[in-house]
C-alpha cells in the first residue's frame, strides 16, 4: 500500500518506558505497581449499555481485555460505585497543527483520561486542516506519543475544507482516517458533496456532515427569537438545520452513502432523521452534551463561553433533544471538545470565537440528565460508548468478554463546583464555569492500564 | 437604586427614568439662558469612545460635558491602535489606567459596551452598540414626547421604518412599555424582528392603518450599513409604502406629533415638507433635549460615583 497505516494501533503499548512517559503530571499508576497484566475490580455497579443493565458485581481484566471471572487476580475494590465502559467522543478537536497553545494531543489526553473519555476521534478542522495523508501522518504521530488514551484522526472531506476538491479519501482511509468530514464548513456546492458522498460509498467510508442551510445560517451567533432580538444578536433559524440536514439525506439516498449527521439540536430536524432511518438508509445522528444541558437563554449577558456552533437553542428544543436520545433517534452524544484561548472569547459577541471545551464536563453534565430522570445511567452510556464505537467500527463501548478494557470507575453523585482553572485542559472556554455538577470520575483505565486517578 | 453605569434601558425602573428625566427637563430650561454652563462635573474627566462614526451623538455628548464642567476628550477610534489590531478590551484597560471618571461609548456590535463595562472601574455610558441600545436617545425621545404632549403614559404610539436593525427603536420600545403606552411597530415584515409578538407591541406592515389615531409617530432610519443587503426591493418602493407623507400623517391624530433621531434621509423615509413643518415636527426639539438629558445622565452616574468612593474611604 502506498500508504499505510502508522505503526501498530494505538492502544497497544509494549514498551513500559513509553507508558510511564506519558504521566507527567500528578497522576500516576504507580500504586498499582506499573504494569498490571490482570486486576479484578470488585464491588461495583457494571453499567452495560449493551443489555442495559446495571448489575453489582466485579470486573476481571487479562492482559488488557475484559475476561471471565479470575478470583487469583489482584483485586481494587470499587467501593459500591459505578464501572462503566469509557467513553468514545467523536468530535474532539485537538489544536494540532496549527494552535497548539489551545490544546495539545498531550493536554487533551490527561483532559481526555479525568473525564472518563478512553477513545477521542479527533476532528480535523485544525490549521493546515487534515486534508492529506501527509498532515494525517503527522496528526498520528503526535497522538501516539503523547497521548494518553486512545486516538484516532478523522479528516476532511474536501480540500481546505473548501468545499471545491474531494480529499484524497483512498489514501487517506489506507493510513487509519475513519471518518470524512469538513467539520463546520458545509460543503454549499452539491454537485461536489454528491461525487465527494458516490466516491466515499464505493470505499465504505463514513462521512460525517454538520447540517446546516450555508445561506440561512450565514453570520448567525445566536437562534432566531425573542431572545436574540432582545440582545440583537444576528441569528439563523432552526429551519436552517432542518434545511441542512434534508439536503444531505436527500444526497445520501441518492448515493448510498454511510452519513453521521454531527449535531442535531432542534426539534425541527427531527422528523427528517426519522424518515430517513425508516427508509433503511444509513444513517446516524449526534447530539452535543451543551444542546442537550443549556439553552438560549443561558448567554445571558452576551457571555461567550456559551458560544458555540449551532448556536444553543430554545427550552422546547433541548427537551425534544433529550426525549429523542431517549427514544433513539439520536445516537451519540459528543462533548465537540473545542479549545479556545482567553483572547478569542475575550471579545463582542458577535466576533468571539465559537465553542466550548468538553472533555472533562461531558460526564458530569450528561448525569445532569440522570439526576433529572430524563435518561438511565444505560442509556446514557450507550449514546457515549457504544454507538460511537460501533458505528466507527472501533473496539470498546461494551463490557463483553474480550472487549478492550477501557473503562471508567466513577461516582455519579458527588456534588462539586466547577472550577474552569481546575481543567487540564490548556483552554478553559467552558460554560459551566463556576457551576454546581455532580459526579466525578475516579480512575480511568485504557487496555487495562490505568491512566488516571482521582 | 444606585446607577453605577447607564448601558440601556432595560435595567432601570420607572421611578429611575423619571428622575432623568426631571433633572433633564430643569437643564433643558437652562440651556436655552446665558447661565448654561456649571461646575457640577468639574474635575471629571470624560472620554468620548466612539467606534462607530457619529458627528452629531459625539457633538452631543461633547457640550454636555463642558457645560457640566467636565474635561472632555474624544478618541477617534478608527484612526487609532484598533488598527493596529488591539482589542477591544485592551484599549479599554489602557484609558482605564489613565483614571477616568466616564466612558462614553459607541460601537459596531451588540454588547461590547457591556463587556467593557466590566473590565474598567469608571463609570460607563452607552452612545449605542450595535442594534442592541441607545438608552440617551430613548431618553431624549422621551423627554420630548412628555413636553409636547403633557404626559409619557397612554399615548398611541408608532415607531416605524427599519425595527430589526434599529437600536433606538428597541430602546424606545422597552421604554416606552415600562411607562404604560400602546406602542405600534410598521414596516416591512423583513425588517421586524424575530419574536416580535413577544415584544408587547402591535404590528403593522400596512402604514395608513398602523397610523390611525396616534399620538407620536416616530420615524426610523433605514439602515443601510447595518444591513447585509436584500431586505427591500427598492428605496423608492419602500418610500411609497413606508414613506411618512402628509396624506399617511393624516390618518394620525390632528395634534400628533413627528419625531425622528436622525439622520434623516428626506424622500426615503419622511417627507422633507414633514420634517420641516415645525407645528407637527420636534426634530429640531429632539436634538435639543438630546444635550439636557446626556447632562443629567452624566451629572447622576457621576453623583453616585462619588458617593460609592466616599463609602468605599470610609
Amino acid at each position: 500500500m502506498y500508504y499505510e497505516r502508522t505503526q501498530r494501533p494505538s492502544y497497544v503499548r509494549q514498551n513500559s518506558d513509553v507508558c510511564l512517559d506519558l504521566y507527567s503530571g500528578p497522576h500516576r499508576s504507580n500504586d498499582l505497581g506499573g504494569w498490571m497484566t490482570s486486576l479484578r475490580i470488585t464491588n461495583v455497579h457494571l453499567i452495560d449499555p449493551e443489555l442495559q443493565t446495571i448489575q453489582l458485581g466485579s470486573l476481571t481484566i487479562i492482559d488488557g481485555r475484559i475476561a471471565a471471572d479470575d478470583l487469583s487476580a489482584p483485586t481494587l475494590d470499587g467501593g459500591g460505585k459505578y464501572l462503566a465502559p469509557g467513553i468514545v467522543d467523536i468530535g474532539v478537536k485537538v489544536c494540532e497543527p496549527g494552535e497548539r497553545h489551545k490544546e495539545s494531543f498531550r493536554s487533551a489526553g490527561l483532559a481526555a483520561a479525568a473525564g472518563g473519555v478512553t477513545t477521542m476521534v479527533t476532528r480535523p478542522d485544525t490549521d493546515p486542516a487534515i486534508d492529506s495523508p501527509e498532515t494525517l501522518e503527522f496528526a498520528t504521530r503526535r497522538a501516539q506519543a503523547a497521548c494518553a488514551v486512545h486516538t484516532y484522526q478523522m479528516a476532511a472531506l474536501t480540500k481546505g475544507r473548501l468545499g471545491r476538491e474531494m480529499t484524497e479519501i483512498g489514501f487517506m482511509q489506507d493510513a487509519g482516517a475513519v471518518a470524512f468530514t469538513d467539520c463546520d464548513l458545509v460543503v454549499s456546492d452539491t454537485k461536489v458533496l454528491a461525487r465527494a458522498l458516490t466516491y466515499a460509498q464505493q470505499l465504505g467510508a463514513l462521512v460525517i456532515g454538520h447540517p446546516q442551510d450555508p445561506g440561512l445560517s450565514k453570520g448567525a451567533a445566536a437562534t432566531t427569537g425573542k431572545f436574540a432580538s432582545l440582545r440583537a444578536i444576528p441569528a439563523a433559524s432552526p429551519m436552517a438545520e432542518r434545511l441542512g440536514l434534508e439536503r444531505d439525506l436527500a444526497l445520501v439516498e441518492m448515493t448510498g452513502a454511510k452519513y453521521h449527521a454531527d449535531q442535531i439540536s432542534t426539534a425541527l430536524a427531527l422528523p427528517a432523521l426519522e424518515r430517513a432511518k425508516q427508509q433503511g438508509l444509513d444513517v446516524t445522528a449526534g447530539v452535543s452534551i451543551h444542546h442537550l444541558t443549556l439553552n438560549e437563554f443561558d448567554v445571558a449577558d452576551y457571555r461567550s463561553f456559551f458560544k458555540v456552533k449551532p448556536p444553543l437553542r430554545s427550552e422546547e428544543d433541548r427537551l425534544a433533544m433529550v426525549a429523542a436520545l431517549a427514544a433513539g433517534i439520536l445516537d451519540i452524544i459528543s462533548s465537540m471538545h473545542t479549545p479556545q484561548d482567553e483572547e478569542s472569547k475575550r471579545l463582542p459577541y458577535e466576533q468571539a470565537a465559537s465553542g466550548a471545551v468538553a472533555l472533562e464536563t461531558l460526564l458530569p453534565a450528561a448525569l445532569r440528565l440522570y439526576h433529572a430522570d430524563h435518561l438511565s445511567l444505560p442509556q446514557l452510556f450507550r449514546a457515549m460508548s457504544l454507538n460511537p464505537a460501533k458505528l466507527l467500527g472501533l473496539p470498546g463501548g461494551s463490557l463483553a468478554h474480550g472487549a478492550p478494557a477501557d473503562l471508567i470507575l466513577f461516582d455519579p453523585d458527588t456534588p462539586f463546583v466547577l472550577d474552569r482553572f481546575k481543567l487540564r485542559s490548556k483552554s478553559k472556554n467552558t460554560p459551566f464555569d463556576g457551576q454546581l455538577m455532580q459526579g466525578q470520575v475516579l480512575a480511568t483505565f485504557v487496555h487495562g492500564q490505568k491512566v488516571y486517578q482521582r | 437604586m444606585q446607577l453605577q453605569h447607564l448601558l440601556g434601558i432595560e435595567p432601570l425602573q420607572p421611578q429611575q427614568i423619571n428622575e432623568i428625566l426631571d433633572l433633564a427637563d430643569q437643564y433643558a430650561d437652562r440651556n436655552r439662558t446665558s447661565s448654561r454652563n456649571s461646575e457640577v462635573l468639574a474635575g471629571c474627566t470624560q472620554i468620548n469612545m466612539f467606534f462607530e462614526n457619529s458627528t452629531r451623538t459625539q457633538a452631543s455628548f461633547e457640550i454636555a460635558g463642558k457645560r457640566l464642567g467636565a474635561d472632555v476628550m474624544n478618541i477617534a477610534m478608527q484612526a487609532s491602535s484598533i488598527k493596529k489590531g488591539e482589542t477591544l478590551v485592551d484599549t479599554a484597560l489602557t484609558l482605564n489606567a489613565m483614571h477616568p471618571d466616564l466612558l462614553v461609548v459607541r460601537h459596531p456590535h451588540s454588547g461590547a459596551v457591556d463587556l467593557l463595562a466590566q473590565k474598567v472601574n469608571c463609570a460607563v455610558l452607552n452612545a449605542g452598540d450595535g442594534r442592541h441600545e441607545h438608552p440617551t436617545q430613548a431618553l431624549l425621545d422621551a423627554l420630548t414626547i412628555r413636553r409636547s404632549k403633557g404626559r409619557l403614559h397612554r399615548l398611541n404610539i408608532a415607531i416605524c421604518g427599519d425595527i430589526a436593525h434599529s437600536r433606538v427603536a428597541r430602546s424606545n420600545l422597552i421604554l416606552l412599555g415600562k411607562m404604560e403606552n400602546r406602542i405600534r411597530l410598521i414596516g416591512p415584515a423583513t425588517l421586524m424582528p424575530a419574536g416580535i409578538s413577544g415584544f408587547g407591541a402591535e404590528v403593522f406592515h400596512n402604514m395608513e392603518e398602523g397610523l390611525k389615531d396616534v399620538d407620536v409617530v416616530m420615524m426610523l432610519r433605514l439602515q443601510r450599513e447595518r444591513m447585509d443587503g436584500g431586505f427591500i426591493p427598492s428605496e423608492r418602493e419602500y418610500y411609497h409604502r413606508y414613506g411618512l407623507n402628509a396624506a399617511k400623517l393624516s390618518n394620525a391624530k390632528p395634534d400628533a406629533i413627528v419625531m425622528h433621531p436622525g439622520p434623516m434621509n428626506r424622500g426615503v423615509e419622511i417627507d422633507g415638507d414633514i420634517a420641516d413643518d415645525l407645528s407637527r415636527s420636534v426634530i429640531q426639539e429632539q436634538v435639543e433635549m438630546g444635550v439636557a438629558v446626556r447632562m443629567a445622565a452624566m451629572e447622576i452616574l457621576m453623583r453616585n460615583r462619588r458617593q460609592n468612593l466616599e463609602e468605599a474611604q470610609r
